[in-house]
């Protein structure tokens, strides 16, 4: 249920409310009416039938695969 | 441009699909499960994890132990027909644009699908985004623009959004059939049963986005069943598989968030907000192949009647059962598989499904019927 | 006058000057010139024959336009066949309003693509339609070529075959559905719209062993290779990491909940040939534009008889379900 996809924040527009996102080529806009925190060009959020919902956490996003990736790196200097 | 994001869609996307990493959490989970002798019996609420788990064929490279049950999380599956019908009646009234998303063009209800209505010539468009009917309104000053809601918290308050801006702007003609539906309340009903089979929970990821992981904790409380809120990449659904591995390892029933990047505790407030503006919980909600649930659907404010296309709408208020031989009311629940019902794949098959779990892709006999599991293509 | 009206196709004067001032210019030869009640032209061999209405909306698209699409398309169907497009008709249905400059675009990138299969037009007709009956344009064309590589069939596809695609895929369909109405997305993605005999005839001259071949167009890749498994009787085994597909494709599926292996090819073919041919047909088509990204994508052997089967990044395996009619965004 509920397919949403991370997208690049690439314009912003303060009047309407609203940011145009890319994501992986294909450039949408979407509104801010639902988003919590303020946005940046360049962040990356999480998008809902045209809405960003949430901007994706950069601290947690690359933690898990980190650490996994650290694991994988370690076993193939063995 | 800010600092410096360590974010782009090759970590997002590739790297949380990547080969290397799943195989090595397969790995640890083969390790953590090793001094468990039991089969751990996991439900994926949400249908959107159901297609991640058919679509990568996660279940292949887990041990044989862990199930995959497959529950009632898509808001088209289990939309009973009679909501599906009041669709179909409402698109053919005169002057009459009825919006809706793509999900919802296919489903049969008992006089048939949106695209069969459409043929008889109703004018039903489908959207990407909610806010487009703004668009339609605008264009179609002289017609009424019925949106037909669907979706669970995640959706709505997109729903809202557009009523907030519709309000804003002095639209008078769009009305409103709402049909946005709750997870928990579901959740509670499956694993609250005498019978039930269900050992631990995979939660939605971006229903959590929206409500924050808070509303499952009652849950957990009250069941000591882990729950770990999880993200729709297939790394996330085996991290999420290894984090209740290690609950049953450690003894623990928690909640847990394995979807941190976008899940807090707390969740989206704004979107709560707007939800809690526009819509209050309704009594009851008939769940296509559960039954009643108490208190698991919204329905407009009584503020916003104006809007409510269900009272504006001569709509019966009946309910139509499925085919008898449809055991979707078990395979929701957890009781039975695809397969065991007589059915699947027979008389009911995704282009003319009989009941809930075949009716979308994201439902389960569709998924099985796609996908296949292999070992029974 | 701008816009095409019912008279055009009444048969009178002005059918007179739009056939002359638009048809025959863009598509002139000895045989269509002389306006007989039918053509008469010289066969030698065997034959195939094939027809297609267009319909598609847009009519303009990022890439071509209904009437590239409309030659692009019935002379590809001879391509796969193994037949050299030689001689094609053309019928076209023009609701009444229809712009003139749009139908002498659209006649123009016919002609074009009509030099790059060496075939032409010897036969056609005009009706216009009043307005609301017919959605701007339809064009239907029929084809007649030469079957110069014989013995290609769905259902001669043997173990050990090998599938190979001749460019990245879904690249159509992906571009034709974020153009509707409604859907606002923007993409730089064009369709893969493009005559595919070259490429074919460069096969042919390679000496490669084609079993099957077909252009991927309505249902993609997965409906062709779906086919092929039932009416071979083979298992068609896919590695979903040699597939090519295009960055923007796969940017349109997740935002619109689609399938790469479902969007369809315009200008993009799937074919199974010999398993010693199959580097050496890669190697032949990546030295022509239309087949810069051809790839071996698969094999063919007897595990799941009658299935297309994929093989995931991580050595799982699913079906590769066919799609189920019309596209639909999906929100679930």
């Amino acid at each position: 249920m509920c397919l949403a996809i991370p997208s690049k924040v690439i314009e912003i527009d303060h009047e309407m409310n609203s940011i145009t996102v890319d994501t992986m080529g294909a450039a949408r806009s979407a509104s801010l009416d639902l988003l919590p925190e303020p946005v940046e060009i360049g962040d990356y959020v999480i998008l809902h039938v045209g809405f960003a919902i949430r901007k994706v956490d950069e601290k947690s996003a690359i933690e898990v695969i980190d650490y996994y990736n650290e694991i994988l790196a370690d076993e193939q200097e063995e | 441009m800010n600092k410096k994001s360590k974010l782009s869609f090759s970590l997002l996307l590739d790297d949380y699909r990547d080969s290397h990493i799943i195989k090595k959490i397969a790995e640890r989970i083969d390790q953590s499960i090793a001094g468990i002798d039991r089969k751990i019996r996991i439900m994926e609420v949400c249908g959107g994890h159901t297609h991640i788990i058919a679509k990568y064929g996660l279940e292949q490279i887990l041990p044989e132990t862990i199930e995959f049950i497959h529950g009632p999380g898509c808001p088209v599956c289990i939309m009973p027909k009679e909501r599906i019908d009041h669709a179909y009646i409402m698109s053919l009234e005169k002057d009459v644009i009825l919006v809706s998303l793509g999900d919802m063009m296919r489903v049969p209800g008992s006089y048939g699908s949106l695209f069969d209505a459409r043929a008889k010539g109703a004018d039903i468009r489908f959207v990407y985004s909610p806010l487009d009917t703004l668009d339609i309104a605008k264009e179609n000053p002289d017609k009424r623009i019925v949106f037909f809601a669907i979706g669970f918290e995640t959706t709505t308050p997109m729903t809202a959004a557009l009523i907030e801006r519709q309000i804003k702007e002095s639209l008078k003609n769009i009305l409103y059939h709402i049909n946005h539906v709750t997870v928990p309340e579901p959740m509670e009903v499956v694993v609250s049963e005498d019978d039930s089979n269900i050992d631990a929970f995979i939660a939605p990821s971006h229903v959590s986005v929206i409500t924050g992981a808070k509303i499952y904790q009652p849950i957990v409380n009250k069941y000591k069943i882990p729950i770990v809120v999880s993200g729709f990449e297939p790394v996330d659904v085996m991290e999420s598989v290894r984090m209740i591995v290690q609950q049953f390892a450690d003894n623990r029933a928690e909640l847990e968030i394995e979807y941190k990047r976008g899940v807090t505790t707390e969740g989206n407030i704004k979107a709560q907000k707007m939800i809690d503006k526009y819509f209050e919980k309704d009594d009851f909600f008939r769940w296509r192949g559960v039954g009643d649930i108490p208190q698991s659907s919204y329905r407009l404010r009584s503020e916003y009647s104006y809007l409510n296309a269900e009272l504006i709408f001569d709509l019966p208020d009946n309910s139509i059962d499925d085919h008898k031989l449809c055991m979707c009311g078990d395979i929701l629940k957890g009781k039975a598989k695809p397969f065991d019902c007589k059915a699947f794949g027979k008389t009911c098959t995704p282009g003319k499904p009989l009941g809930a779990c075949m009716v979308s892709d994201e439902g389960s006999c569709a998924a099985y019927y796609r996908y296949g599991r292999f070992n029974k293509i | 006058m701008k816009e095409i009206l019912l008279e055009h196709g009444g048969g009178g004067e002005s059918t007179g000057k739009l056939i002359n001032d638009i048809f025959l210019e863009a598509f002139s030869n000895e045989t269509l010139n002389k306006l007989e009640d039918a053509s008469p032209f010289f066969a030698d061999g065997k034959m195939a024959m094939t027809t297609d209405s267009y319909t598609v909306n847009p009519v303009f698209f990022s890439g071509g336009n209904i009437g590239k699409l409309s030659i692009c398309g019935t002379c590809n169907d001879l391509a796969m066949m193994g037949a050299k497009p030689g001689y094609i008709s053309c019928g076209f249905i023009i609701e009444e309003g229809f712009g003139i400059d749009e139908l002498k675009t659209i006649v123009k990138s016919m002609s074009e693509e009509l030099k790059k299969n060496n075939a032409v037009i010897i036969t056609g007709d005009t009706k216009v339609v009043p307005r609301g009956n017919a959605d701007k344009i339809y064009i239907n064309t029929t084809g007649v070529g030469e079957i110069v590589y014989d013995g290609l069939s769905s259902s001669g596809i043997g173990e050990g075959d090998m599938i190979v695609v001749s460019n990245s895929i879904g690249e159509h369909g992906a571009h034709i559905f974020v153009m509707r109405e409604g859907i606002n997305i923007k993409s730089d993605l064009k369709s893969d719209c493009r005559s595919l005999w070259p490429l074919v005839d460069l096969l042919i001259k390679a000496g490669i062993r084609i079993k099957a071949i077909r252009d991927a167009t309505r249902g993609g890749l997965s409906a062709v290779l779906n086919e092929w498994a039932r009416q071979s009787n083979v298992c068609i085994k896919l590695k979903e990491e040699l597939i090519p597909v295009k960055r923007e494709v796969k940017g349109i599926c997740e935002l619109l909940g689609f399938e790469p292996y479902h969007l369809a090819c315009e200008g993009t073919f799937v074919m199974a040939v010999d398993r010693e041919d199959a580097d050496k047909a890669v190697e032949a088509m990546r030295s022509h534009e239309y087949g810069s990204n051809a790839a071996v994508i698969g094999t063919v052997d007897s595990e799941f008889i009658s299935k297309a089967v994929l093989e995931t990044g991580i050595g799982t395996k699913r079906i590769l379900d066919i799609p189920a009619g019309v596209l639909l965004p999906r929100i679930c």
